[in-house]
């Protein structure tokens, strides 16, 4: 990995946090679907405690991985419609470097609305989702489908059905990591012992780096005509 | 580096499905020249102009750049590129300075280098007042104009120019005119579409003309370039 890499993965970083913080037009949305998620979820559950301690950790990575879904379409879009994807590529940096770029943007958006979900879940449905076990899950989890889903909504942008075309080839390829993820958390809530959930982060994180070795080959050919 | 020039290009054809948009296009561009790309809407223009940066692939045919072919040594020629194109390739919530540092960086350009050149582009396509404005409340020609600086900010070897005039008041394309001549001068190839036939620029040295996508004039550019065009497109 050389430096003109790091400066470039570093680049296109900053400008997406940049540019979301004076337009607050990504993580708004997906905090917002996220936020009713959880509420509409809560209310649902709300005569059944048994259920709700049952469904909690589903609701949490349903909830994430459909904001997240708002959030990778809208990043990939807005560098579409703005042509400036053209300028990326035109630039003399890697592809890998564009890709991990914007990975680590979309991830950084979504592990916010993660953050604001979990101490408010913990509240509504009165379990302890505040907890290092349960925070690493969520990083994991996030980082994981953030890989894929910048893959695919890099190529979905380029469709002009991209906004129904994500969700129909990122669900099912994202069910690996909400497998793993819902089991994991599940077993930390309930207060499981670490040998009963510990082997489903791990697959989680073996899943995430098989993801990204994927991604990170593939990703040239996803920009190319 | 071949002897002909420092853009080759040999029976070159793009099709879109079953759409023909470029056919069998054979043309060079001696290393300093400034070749005007005309023809009317549609003749594929931009398209020809996107398969020499390399953000689009030839159905068939060669593409060299400085010796380099397209595109299989795409890395090699994407940093000699410099492309003004339709779209102004610019972050709307990033400012005028913020979006030259960000691609100042993606070029690798010295740290040490990237003030100064961002601000004597700043300076000289007349953004300097509005350097910390968000583009998002430039006018088209505002953005024209950061476009121009961003594609000049890496000094490439070739700018690939599209419809560099449009949008631009009169102060703007004597603008455009002043920063192209300099950039000839300093040796900089440049390949330009416009539909602008009234005037040839004086740094012009060779036309290309399209029409219905094949190549029907490519040669020394004359003064008169809407008589040119005329019996070229007529001969066609």
């Amino acid at each position: 990995m050389n430096r003109h890499f790091l400066t470039a993965v570093r680049a296109i970083v900053s400008k997406d946090l940049r540019a979301e913080w004076r337009s607050r037009e990504l993580v708004g949305a997906m905090a917002l679907f996220s936020l009713l998620s959880v509420l509409v979820f809560s209310f649902a559950l709300e005569l059944d405690k048994n259920a709700r301690e049952e469904a909690i950790s589903g609701v949490l990575w349903v909830s994430l991985i459909f904001a997240s879904l708002l959030g990778f379409n809208r990043s990939l879009a807005l560098e579409q419609d703005q042509g400036s994807l053209d300028a990326l590529l035109l630039a003399p940096v890697s592809r890998s470097a564009i890709f991990v770029g914007k990975l680590l943007g979309n991830c950084l958006f979504t592990l916010l609305v993660a953050l604001a979900l979990l101490p408010l879940m913990t509240a509504l449905y009165g379990v302890q989702l505040l907890d290092g076990w349960a925070l690493l899950t969520t990083i994991v989890g996030v980082f994981g489908f953030s890989v894929i889903g910048t893959l695919l909504a890099t190529l979905a942008v380029q469709t002009r059905s991209r906004e129904a075309l994500l969700p129909i080839a990122l669900l099912p390829i994202c069910l690996p990591f909400l497998l793993t993820a819902v089991r994991a958390t599940k077993g930390i809530v309930s207060g499981a012992p670490p040998s009963e959930w510990r082997v489903w982060l791990q697959l989680l994180a073996a899943i995430t780096i098989i993801y990204l070795v994927f991604c990170l080959l593939l990703y040239r050919f996803v920009l190319e005509e | 580096m071949s002897r002909r020039g420092l853009i080759e290009v040999q029976r070159l054809s793009k099709h879109f499905g079953w759409r023909s948009v470029l056919r069998e296009l054979d043309f060079f561009v001696h290393r300093g020249e400034c070749a005007l790309l005309l023809g009317a809407n549609g003749s594929g223009k931009s398209t020809l102009l996107r398969l020499l940066c390399g953000l689009s692939r030839a159905t068939s045919g060669v593409i060299r750049i400085g010796g380099w072919s397209l595109p299989a040594e795409a890395s090699a020629v994407r940093a000699q590129i410099g492309l003004l194109a339709h779209r102004p390739l610019l972050y709307e919530n990033l400012t005028a300075r913020e979006n030259l540092d960000f691609f100042a960086a993606l070029y690798a350009i010295p740290p040490a280098e990237r003030a100064r050149r961002r601000d004597d582009l700043l300076a000289q396509v007349g953004l300097a007042a509005r350097a910390n404005s968000l583009v998002r409340g430039f006018s088209r020609g505002m953005q024209q104009r950061l476009s121009l600086a961003r594609a000049l900010l890496h000094q490439p070897d070739l700018l690939l120019l599209d419809e560099p005039y449009t949008g631009l008041d009169s102060a703007g394309c004597a603008m455009l005119d002043g920063l192209l001549t300099a950039a000839s001068r300093s040796g900089c190839t440049i390949i330009m579409s416009t539909h602008q036939l009234e005037r040839k620029p004086a740094y012009a040295d060779r036309a290309l003309i399209l029409a219905g996508g094949s190549l029907v004039y490519a040669g020394p550019a004359a003064n008169d370039l809407a008589a040119l065009y005329r019996q070229a497109s007529a001969s066609a």
